[in-house]
């Protein structure tokens, strides 16, 4: 659906300073009916990279190509009439404060010159899609954030686009609104199949409804994928920067006190296990548990889930006979859960020695 | 306490400031608003950047707004002749006051369409709206409540212009204070022409206020 191919652009320099290179040899490719999560820190590139979707941002070379045409080549007019098939959404809604909510949704359709009766068959649904058929007749000042955006989200879907492009939609609310406010564009998502560009420097973001993830760093995108194969195979430090407050992989200091490299006398084994794959995770660890006549004692952990699949770590001490715990390993590697060996728990009462 | 002779000259000269403020604060809204959003829109970085135009209308504004309006009155006369086909009267009058309103309506709409945020312009060219239409669907209906009070300032200093026009015979209420209150030292003319402009001002700039509350959405309670 959208194609960047070798994409630059550099600011020119002001006064003595350098020039500035914003975008860095950009070569990606967003699939039709994807949810594609661009995340990066401040000046990383990403909200200029979005920018040169509907060439708010123009860049200094290479080809940005929507639904097959390069938005780069075209004319104003021809411009004008793309972007009506891009939507856009913004951090600060950016609605017109003169404006109803209805008025609001139906300014895109007004600037393409639709009639009253159209422009009206159109908004009334949208209104009730966002869920503020009620709020119709209100000005954006009587609205909350998160109803403010829902304007936005409606606005922008005004025109019918095959694309929404995203832009921090949700760092200006707060948590609840915006699981509520990422819980529409997914649902928005499945239902049009609408194609879903957005940015973020929240990792919860990427986590809650993206299917793809490109991460940037001064402008470069440093590694890029399914959601779930970065999250479980972050390769690049900036990416695990972001990932690891999501998995989680790290184990507390006290516990980390008792491990030591090899067994000792009546130390237990300590496995790392990690979810992720498609398995459910409770049967296994228990059947394991029960089968194989071994106790298993969690120490830390975090599971969560990433587009329906369960995700995490679990550190747990294996108690019980070696050729119980050789059997347990197997079966979760059968199983398809990573699994390591961290070291061997010194018992309790050799804490002290060790 | 007044004569009924001087009650007739008060009312007359009210009409006159009426007329010839009403009809420079037209003419010159009409002329210097357009001109208003042009100086703001062609500003670097702005919708249609171009700043040869800027800068030369800017320069131009300039110049009028730093003329002193007495000696502009007088300073343009042959212009009024021109225009008017008169350069004395209150018909004649209307020109130097709508010279000077045009630069300073424009300025006042040129901050107003500035202050409207920028977020709201980008979110229009993403809709694919023309330049045309930024300014008549989201620039002016976002600046009308600063607008509304900026023009309510204009016609308030028309007014206070107005009383100079006296110097080409323009008539009105300050030419009236002059001629009857100073030179023939009348001092119930002048209190009564003070307390008319106190009372005209007042006016003016109530149904400016209220105007701009109504255009204003921005601050409406939920």
């Amino acid at each position: 659906m959208i194609t960047f191919e070798q994409l630059q652009k550099t600011y020119p320099s002001r006064g003595t300073g350098t020039p500035v290179q914003a975008l860095a040899d950009i070569d990606l490719t967003i699939g039709r009916g994807e949810i594609y999560g661009i995340i990066g820190r401040s000046g990383a590139g990403k909200s200029t990279l979005l920018r040169t979707v509907n060439l708010l941002e123009k860049p200094t070379s290479g080809r940005v190509l929507v639904d097959g045409v390069d938005v780069t080549a075209l004319s104003a007019r021809e411009l004008r009439e793309a972007r009506h098939s891009i939507g856009m959404i913004f951090q600060h809604f950016n609605l017109l404060s003169s404006r109803t909510v209805f008025d609001n949704v139906a300014l895109p359709l007004e600037l393409a010159g639709v009639t009253k009766a159209q422009i009206r068959e159109t908004v009334e649904p949208l209104l009730d899609l966002v869920g503020l058929t009620d709020k119709r007749d209100r000005y954006p000042a009587e609205l909350s954030g998160g109803q403010k955006q829902r304007v936005g989200i409606a606005r922008a879907l005004a025109s019918k686009p095959k694309v929404l492009l995203s832009d921090e939609a949700t760092s200006a609310l707060d948590p609840e609104t915006t699981t509520q406010i990422l819980h529409l564009l997914a649902d928005i998502n499945k239902r049009l199949g609408l194609t879903i560009v957005l940015i973020t420097h929240e990792i919860a973001v990427i986590k809650e409804i993206c299917h793809k993830v490109a991460v940037m760093e001064n402008g470069r995108i440093i590694e890029q994928g399914p959601v779930f194969d970065v999250f479980a195979h972050p390769k690049h430090e900036t990416t695990k920067t972001f990932v690891d407050p999501v998995i989680n992989r790290g184990i507390p200091d006290s516990l980390r006190a008792r491990l030591s490299p090899t067994p000792v006398a009546g130390s237990n084994i300590v496995l790392r296990i990690t979810f992720t794959g498609e398995r459910a995770t409770s049967p296994v660890i228990s059947a394991i548990s029960r089968k194989l006549n071994l106790d298993l004692n969690i120490w830390h952990g975090q599971i969560d889930e990433i587009q329906g699949a369960p995700f995490g770590t679990l550190v747990v001490e294996a108690i019980g006979n070696p050729q119980s715990i050789e059997a347990a390993i197997s079966l979760l590697n059968v199983n398809k859960l990573g699994v390591e060996v961290l070291g061997h728990a010194v018992p309790g009462n050799l804490r002290a020695a060790v | 306490m007044l004569s009924p002779e001087i009650y007739a000259l008060l009312f007359k000269a009210l009409l006159d400031t009426l007329y010839m403020v009403a009809v420079s604060g037209l003419l010159g809204t009409a002329l210097g608003l357009p001109l208003g959003v042009l100086l703001a829109v062609t500003g670097r970085g702005e919708l249609l950047q171009n700043l040869t135009f800027n800068r030369i209308a800017g320069v131009l504004v300039n110049m009028t707004r730093s003329t002193p309006f007495i000696i502009l009155v007088v300073a343009i006369i042959p212009f009024t002749r021109l225009i008017a086909g008169t350069s004395i009267g209150t018909a004649a009058a209307i020109v130097p006051l709508t010279v000077a309103a045009v630069p300073f309506i424009a300025r006042i709409v040129e901050g107003a369409v500035r202050e409207v945020d920028r977020g709201l312009i980008e979110a229009a060219q993403s809709m694919g709206a023309t330049p045309f239409q930024i300014i008549r669907k989201v620039l002016l209906p976002e600046a009308m409540p600063a607008i509304a009070l900026g023009l309510t300032l204009s016609v308030v200093s028309l007014i206070g212009y107005s009383a100079m026009v006296g110097a080409v015979g323009g008539g009105g209420l300050g030419d009236l204070g002059i001629r009857y209150g100073y030179q023939r030292f009348l001092p119930e003319v002048m209190l009564a022409v003070v307390i008319v402009l106190i009372v005209l001002v007042q006016i003016v700039q109530s149904t400016g206020d209220w105007i701009a509350r109504r255009v204003n959405k921005r601050n409406l309670k939920s």
